[in-house]
């Protein structure tokens, strides 16, 4: 095991407060860190001005704060390639694509890994709140004991290989502990609000910004027995379990989307929150990663995430023949979404994850849903 | 591990003698050299002497030059300076795509103002022909702007034979010799230009300081506006400091030019010798023999610029490429795209070598060596 002082950690540096604080633990704790920021997206408007350039501007005064070495890597053709054009072709087949689980599958931990590697790197670090466990020569995957935080759900998708090689400094912090540090050390970064939404987009307007990218179709809003109640501005404007913007009025409870017919290009509403429609037994899921590196033989019991931030379900995951796997639900679920991915745990280890491909209710798969 | 600097087009050491004039021009001459008493007078002494001196480094009379902020000032100056004071006769101006941003930016302000601006072709070898300026010409045309040595590659441009084609044309031609002055003799005698910029830090001079040679009876229109100083075309106190700094870098540079010129030539063999002894694969873009020995651009294949300059500068290299864009990643050379073409892989993984006072020959032996290591890693 080599010293600390002899180990070289990349840092990737969004400019934000987590990153930040990862960068100031590791050089406490006597790391060669080296702070890099990654541009991946042009959204340079007509006065020149890009939010990319103020992040790196925090990059810079953070590590300097540090006296670390910062450099910037351009990702945007990669970006565009891996990550864009499938959130784009997702939403043309009419599902809600996870561009962050992309995002740190292609970008992060694997072009940007390479680079890492490349510049002599023995770790790589991100401010995820995550936790890595070896255990026997195998790394695990743990939650971050932040629980409101946790973002494995997003980092389903990591290999054995890319585990015995990352660094998340942040997993065993609280959030609030996390920007106390920043305060601490006097991080230029402490203050900064978190980033929401979809790094591409932003604050703007998401359904403009799609727009900008894939022509609206508006179509018919109906409810699954075909009765018409309106107009839909185009499919991929809508998800599933979707409240707002229908624009339905009348009496009775709130009309939610339901379903999509991509190829008739028709919305379906059903009223209530609890409407029937939305509710499934089980989906199939595709494209699985098996964090351990082994995939599952036999049918198991286990806790899943069907999307961020939701609490665990109780599921069994049977394997198919052809690499694709059943998840059955243990009690109902409400709105479980194609495109979205379906993160697996044991207890606080994250076993893996996958795309979920068809929702399935008495053992039929939902056409309806898209 | 010793660190060694390869970027002195970017920024050259400031020599110890000038940092003495700085300081102490800083601390007995503080008065504003427009007052009418003793401290503007000394002050006044000072900014007069070193326009004397910078003048005679290029046989220039002293009303010729105009004291700035430094290049990209005297470029913004000479070419929008020029354009705005000459645009009832003409709004055509020629010049090329491989110019600093100082200029190339400036030429393309000038385009969005409506004048109408024709760009030489630019070969392979890194240059212009002649034959295509006289092909551009036009009887409307009223600035034409070529830089002497390029900032990337080095390569040096036909400026003689150039300005002799506007000599008894109404056009003024400029030129940017800021990583030629203190290499080349520059005589403004000889030389039929009517505009040169050259900025202080690139001879060991102090950063934020430059000029534009203006030769006599050239119509040029203030940027800036203020006071009267430098004959009501930069407005502005002086940097009296600075300047007096930069009269200093230019006097030594005059005893030193010839030796440093072949000093630089071999620094430049070494390095290219030290690479190709470790069997290192490249090619330099431009061409060595028509380029200048302070600078050397080479192509490194199937490399990144980014891996390559951070993997650089983590084992004490210091070098640079192209520019780099406002959120710190490497845009792709806009002087090797001219060249080569944007799609050509030399865009984007090319290095700028540049040599100076901060070197000696071990080091060029000892940065070879670590290059070729890093790149056999990387193959």
């Amino acid at each position: 095991m080599k010293e600390p002082k002899d180990t070289r950690v990349v840092v990737g540096m969004s400019g934000g407060v987590d990153s930040s604080v990862s960068a100031l633990m590791l050089k406490e704790q006597g790391y060669d860190v080296v702070g890099i920021f990654m541009k991946n997206w042009d959204d340079t408007d007509e006065n020149g001005v890009c939010t990319a350039t103020e992040d790196y501007e925090d990059v810079i005064r953070v590590c300097n704060q540090l006296d670390i070495p910062y450099y910037a890597v351009n990702f945007e053709k990669q970006y565009w390639d891996k990550v864009f054009t499938y959130f784009l072709d997702e939403y043309k087949a009419g599902r809600t694509p996870n561009p962050d689980v992309m995002c740190n599958k292609e970008i992060k931990f694997k072009a940007f890994m390479d680079h890492a590697l490349a510049l002599g790197a023995d770790y790589l670090a991100t401010g995820h709140y995550a936790q890595v466990r070896e255990v026997d020569g195998t790394f695990e995957m743990l939650r971050g004991v932040d629980n409101n935080k946790d973002q494995t759900y997003f980092l389903n998708q990591l290999s054995q290989d890319v585990l015995s090689k990352v660094m998340f400094p942040l997993g065993h912090l609280e959030k609030k502990e996390v920007r106390r540090l920043a305060e601490e050390a006097g991080l230029a970064t402490a203050k900064k609000k978190d980033s929401t939404g979809i790094c591409f987009i932003g604050e703007r307007n998401f359904k403009e910004f799609l727009s900008e990218y894939i022509p609206a179709q508006p179509g018919t809003m109906q409810t699954l027995d075909g009765e018409v109640k309106g107009e839909h501005d185009g499919l991929m404007y809508y998800t599933l379990g979707q409240r707002q913007g229908l624009g339905i009025g009348g009496a009775g409870e709130p009309w939610f989307v339901v379903g999509k017919n991509v190829e008739d290009n028709v919305l379906y509403v059903g009223q209530g929150y609890h409407h029937e429609a939305l509710y499934s037994e089980g989906l199939i899921a595709v494209e699985a990663n098996w964090t351990s590196g082994k995939a599952p033989e036999g049918s198991f019991e286990c806790t899943a995430k069907f999307r961020y931030r939701q609490d665990d379900s109780k599921v069994t995951v049977t394997p198919g023949a052809d690499g694709t796997y059943l998840v059955t639900f243990h009690e109902r679920e409400r709105a479980v979404t194609p495109g979205q991915a379906v993160v697996f745990y044991h207890r606080e280890v994250c076993l893996g994850g996958a795309t979920i491909d068809k929702v399935v209710k008495e053992n039929k798969s939902l056409d309806y849903v898209g | 591990m010793d660190s060694i600097y390869l970027d002195h087009a970017a920024a050259t050491p400031i020599h110890p003698e000038v940092i003495d004039v700085i300081t102490t021009v800083s601390k007995e001459t503080f008065g504003n050299p427009s007052s009418v008493h003793l401290y503007g007078r000394k002050s006044r002494k000072l900014l007069d002497e070193a326009r004397r001196t910078v003048a005679e480094s290029i046989n220039a009379d002293d009303k010729e030059i105009i004291f700035t902020s430094g290049g990209t000032e005297a470029d913004n100056l000479a070419i929008i300076g020029t354009a705005m004071a000459n645009q009832h006769k003409g709004r055509h101006i020629i010049t090329t795509r491989i110019e600093h941003h100082a200029s190339l930016h400036a030429a393309e302000y000038l385009e969005h103002q409506g004048f109408e601006v024709d760009y030489l072709p630019v070969y392979e070898n890194g240059r212009v022909k002649l034959e295509d300026l006289k092909r551009l010409l036009r009887e409307d045309t009223i600035l034409v702007s070529v830089m002497m040595v390029n900032n990337e590659t080095g390569v040096i441009q036909p400026i003689q034979e150039l300005s002799e084609l506007t000599r008894d044309h109404q056009a003024c031609f400029h030129s940017d010799i800021v990583q030629a002055f203190g290499l080349y003799e520059i005589d403004t005698q000889k030389l039929p230009v009517d505009l040169l910029a050259v900025s202080s830090h690139k001879i060991s001079g102090p950063k934020g300081t430059g000029f534009l040679y203006m030769r006599e009876g050239t119509a040029l229109q203030a940027l800036q506006h203020g006071g009267e100083q430098e004959r009501k075309r930069r407005a502005g106190t002086e940097n009296v400091p600075s300047v007096a700094g930069f009269e200093k870098a230019v006097k030594i540079m005059g005893e030193v030019r010839e030796e440093k010129l072949k000093a630089y030539q071999r620094y430049r063999d070494t390095f290219l010798k030290t690479l190709q002894d470790e069997a290192v694969n490249f090619s330099i873009n431009g061409v060595k023999e028509m380029s200048a020995p302070s600078i050397i651009n080479l192509s490194f294949p199937g490399m990144n610029v980014e891996t390559l300059l951070t993997n650089f500068d983590l084992s004490g290299i210091a070098a640079s490429s192209g520019s780099a864009c406002t959120a710190g990643s490497v845009e792709p050379s806009h002087v090797l795209s001219e060249m080569y073409g944007t799609e050509d892989e030399r865009t984007t993984n090319s290095i700028r070598f540049s040599f100076g006072m901060a070197n000696h020959e071990e080091q060029m032996v000892e940065s070879g060596r670590r290059i070729s290591q890093i790149i056999r890693r990387l193959s």
